[in-house]
C-alpha cells in the first residue's frame, strides 16, 4: 500500500478536457505488463508523443512548467472507460498525487484511492475559475489539506471537497482495504455457511 | 410488510455480509469472479507477497481473451508479442498454483470472458459477478448484479471472496414500444447513451425495463447491459423472465432436475416490486429509435445513421471540435457515404451467435467492397464452432471477410488486430475513444447490421437499404 497521504502543495498541470478516458491515460497496448511500476513513461502516450515517439512540445505534460507537478487538473468525468488500474498506476508513477476535476468515473475513483491518488471533485464554476487561473499562471500552486477536506486553488479560493470517510482514513493512514477485508474473514465464513455458499 | 424494493436492491441485500456504515463501506459477497490475463497478474503478486490463498477457486473462473491472437498459423495460435506471451504464461502459472479453473489456449470453452460466462451457464440470475473488466455489466442481462473492478479489488476477491462497496443509486431506463426493422439492441443502447451522456449513469445501477426490453432476446439484452458502463453506470440489470430461463436451461453449469425447477421458481420473484422508487428515471420510445452510429470520440457522440453530425456552435463545442479534428469530419456533415477502410464484427458487445447471424444474413450473396477489409471475430470458440456448423463462416468467407479465432481482437487492439492511423472503422465494439483500435484509428460504433451494410457499400450505409 501507499505511504500515508501527507500535506500537498504543488504547482499543477492543466489538461482542460472533459471525458478523459482511460485509453488516453494509458493506451491498451501498454497493458501487457505483469507489474505495477514504470507506467509513467506511457502516461497520456498518444497525446504526449507523435507517431515517431517524439514528445509533442505543445502537450501539457511536455511543457517545462509541468516538471515536478503533483496535481493534475482536468475537466468533467475524468477516468471514464475501462477498469484498468494501470491508469492510476501511470498517473502516480509520473508523480501525481491528486487529480482535480468536476466529476470522476466510479471505477477510476475507486482505483485511484487504493493507490494514494486523491480525487477532488469541484463544482463547474470553481473548476472553470481554476482553469483560468492556471492558464494565467502555470506555476500557481494548489494546496490540499485532506484531513480538513479543503483545497486552496490557484485563484486563491479555499473550498471544501467531499470524500467518503473510509477512503479518507485509508489515504491518511496509508492503510489498504485488503487488511480491512481480511479482518472480516470470520464474518465472511459465517455468512457463507448461513447463506449456503 | 417490507418496503418495496428494486431488482438491484434485492440482489444487493442478499449479498451483504456486513452493512455499510459511516466508518466503512458494506462488505459484499461475490458469487462468481471472472479472471483474465491483463488485470490479474499484479493481484496474484499481492497474494504471494502476503502469503494468502485463493479462498474460493470454485467461485473463480479464468480465461484468456484480451491479448490473444485471432489468426491461426498452421492450425495454431502463436502469440507474437513476447510481453503478451509472458502475461498469458503468468495466468496459466497462477491458475495452476491456486487451483483456479482456466479455459486457456486450445480449450474449446475459451472465449471473451463476458461471452463464456453466460454460455457455460456460470452466469445466473440473482448472482453477484465481478471481473477486472468494465464490461462485466454484460452479465446483468440475467438479473445478476455484475460490475467491473480494478486489480486491487481482484486481489480482494481472490483473497476474501468479498469487496468493500458503497451502495450505488438506482436509475430506471424504461423503453416501451417496438424496435423498427433494421434497428437492434445496439442501436437502442447507443440511443440511451446519446440521451444521458457518457457520465449520465455515474454512481448508479441502471435497470432496463419496458416492453421493448422484455421483447429482446438474451443476446440483445447482453448487448444493452454490456454498454451500461459507456454511460458511466456501475452496472446494468434486466429482470429475469421466461426468455432468460429458456436461454439458460440445459447449459452445463446451471442446476438440473428439481434444483432447476426450484431455481426458476425463486428467480421468478426477482423483479422490482410495484411502488419501488428509483433515484432517477429516463424514458425512451423504441419506435422512435433509428439505426445509430457514433461520429466522435466517445460513445455518447452518436446519431441516427442517416443523420448529420452536430453543426459548429452546438453545445460542448470544444469537445466536438476536438472530435471533428481527430475523426477528420466536418461539422454538420452526413455520415452516409463516408468511405470505410475496416469493418469489425465481434467483441463482448456484439460477438454472439445472433450478432453473427444478423451480419451473415445481410452478407449472404453479397461481397465486401474492394476498398474495405472486414474482420469477423466470434466471441468464443463455442460461438465459432456453432457459426461454422450453421454455415455463417462460409457466408463471411465467400463475401471476402476474414473469419478468425475468438478473442477481444480489434475492440482493444492489444493482440495484433489493429486499425491503422487515419483509417475509418465501422465497429460493433463498445468504445470509440481516440486510439482505442490503434493509434490514430477512427472508430464508428454501430450494430452488426449497420457494419455489414457498410462493408458491402465500402462506406457508411443504412442497413434498412439492404434488408
Amino acid at each position: 500500500m501507499s505511504q500515508p497521504w501527507g500535506p500537498l502543495s504543488s504547482h499543477a498541470v492543466l489538461v482542460a478536457r472533459d471525458d478523459i478516458d482511460t485509453d488516453q491515460i494509458i493506451p491498451a497496448r501498454f497493458l501487457t505488463t505483469t507489474t505495477r511500476s514504470g507506467l509513467g513513461t506511457h502516461l497520456f502516450s498518444d497525446w504526449r508523443y507523435d507517431a515517431t515517439g517524439t514528445p509533442r512540445p505543445e502537450f501539457e505534460l511536455n511543457v517545462p512548467a509541468s516538471v515536478g507537478a503533483q496535481v493534475l487538473v482536468a475537466g468533467r468525468n475524468f477516468g471514464c472507460g475501462s477498469s484498468r488500474e494501470h491508469a492510476p498506476w501511470a498517473l502516480t508513477d509520473w508523480g501525481f498525487r491528486a487529480v482535480i476535476a468536476s466529476s470522476f468515473a466510479d471505477i477510476f475513483r475507486s482505483n485511484a484511492h487504493k493507490n494514494g491518488l486523491l480525487t477532488i471533485a469541484l463544482d463547474d464554476a470553481t473548476l472553470t475559475a481554476t482553469h483560468a487561473a492556471l492558464r494565467d499562471d502555470p506555476h500557481a500552486s494548489v494546496t490540499v489539506d485532506l484531513a480538513a477536506q479543503h483545497v486552496t486553488l490557484p485563484q486563491g479560493a479555499t473550498v471544501a471537497f467531499a470524500i467518503d470517510p473510509f477512503s479518507k482514513r485509508c489515504l491518511l493512514d496509508g492503510l489498504d482495504e485488503l487488511g480491512a477485508l481480511l479482518a472480516e474473514l470470520p464474518a465472511i465464513e459465517a455468512w457463507e455457511v448461513a447463506c449456503g455458499r | 410488510m417490507t418496503e418495496p424494493r428494486t431488482l438491484f436492491e434485492k440482489v444487493w441485500d442478499a449479498h451483504v455480509v456486513r452493512e455499510g456504515s459511516t466508518a466503512a463501506p458494506a462488505v459484499l459477497y461475490v458469487d462468481l469472479h471472472l479472471v483474465h490475463e491483463v488485470t490479474s497478474p499484479q493481484a496474484f503478486t499481492v497474494l504471494r507477497e502476503r502469503g494468502l490463498r485463493v479462498r474460493r477457486p470454485d467461485r473463480t473462473l479464468a480465461t484468456m481473451d484480451h491479448s490473444t491472437p485471432t489468426l491461426a498459423t498452421g492450425g495454431r495460435l502463436v502469440v507474437l508479442d513476447p510481453a503478451a506471451g509472458r502475461q498469458l504464461d503468468a495466468l496459466a502459472v497462477n491458475c495452476e498454483a491456486y487451483g483456479i479453473p482456466l479455459y486457456g489456449m486450445g480449450d474449446d470453452r475459451r472465449g471473451i470472458v463476458h461471452v463464456i460466462g453466460p454460455e457455460l451457464g456460470r452466469t445466473q440470475p440473482a448472482m453477484t459477478i465481478v471481473c477486472g473488466d468494465s464490461h462485466t455489466s454484460t452479465h446483468g442481462a440475467f438479473g445478476a448484479l455484475a460490475f467491473g473492478i480494478g486489480t486491487s479489488e481482484v486481489g480482494h476477491v481472490l483473497a476474501t471472496q468479498c469487496l468493500l462497496q458503497t451502495k450505488p443509486k438506482t436509475m430506471e431506463v424504461r423503453i416501451d414500444g417496438t424496435l423498427r426493422p433494421g434497428v437492434s439492441a445496439k442501436d437502442l443502447i447507443l440511443a440511451v447513451i446519446a440521451q444521458i451522456g457518457v457520465g449520465g449513469g455515474t454512481g448508479h445501477v441502471i435497470e432496463y425495463r419496458g416492453t421493448a426490453i422484455e421483447s429482446l432476446d438474451m443476446e440483445g439484452r447482453m448487448t444493452v447491459c454490456n454498454m451500461s458502463i459507456e454511460a458511466g453506470a456501475r452496472a446494468g440489470m434486466i429482470a429475469p423472465d421466461a426468455t432468460t430461463f429458456a436461454w439458460l436451461a440445459g447449459r452445463e453449469h446451471v442446476p438440473s432436475g428439481g434444483a432447476w425447477t426450484a431455481a426458476v421458481e425463486s428467480w421468478q420473484h426477482l423483479r422490482t416490486d410495484d411502488g419501488a422508487q428509483f433515484d432517477r428515471s429516463v424514458v425512451l420510445t423504441a419506435d422512435a429509435i433509428a439505426p445509430m452510429i457514433t461520429w466522435g470520440t466517445n460513445p455518447g457522440m452518436a446519431i441516427p445513421v442517416d443523420g448529420r453530425v452536430p453543426a459548429s456552435g452546438a453545445i460542448d463545442d470544444a469537445a466536438n471540435q476536438r472530435a471533428f479534428t481527430y475523426m477528420g469530419l466536418e461539422p454538420g456533415q452526413a455520415l452516409l457515404g463516408q468511405p470505410v477502410d475496416v469493418v469489425f464484427v465481434g467483441s463482448c458487445t456484439n460477438g454472439r451467435m445472433d450478432d453473427l447471424r444478423a451480419a451473415a444474413g445481410m452478407m449472404k450473396g453479397r461481397h465486401v467492397a474492394a476498398n474495405t477489409r472486414m474482420l469477423v471475430v466470434p466471441g468464443s470458440q463455442r460461438v465459432k464452432h456453432a457459426a461454422e456448423r450453421e454455415g455463417l463462416a462460409d457466408i463471411f468467407r465467400a463475401a471476402g471477410a476474414e473469419w478468425r479465432e475468438s478473442g477481444c481482437s480489434m475492440c482493444i487492439a492489444m493482440n495484433g488486430d489493429t486499425v491503422a492511423g487515419g483509417q475509418y472503422a465501422v465497429s460493433t465494439s463498445n468504445r470509440n475513444f481516440e486510439g482505442r483500435q490503434g493509434k490514430g484509428a477512427r472508430t464508428l460504433l454501430a450494430s452488426p447490421l449497420t457494419a455489414a451494410a457498410s462493408a458491402i457499400a465500402g462506406a457508411v450505409a443504412d442497413p434498412r437499404s439492404y434488408l
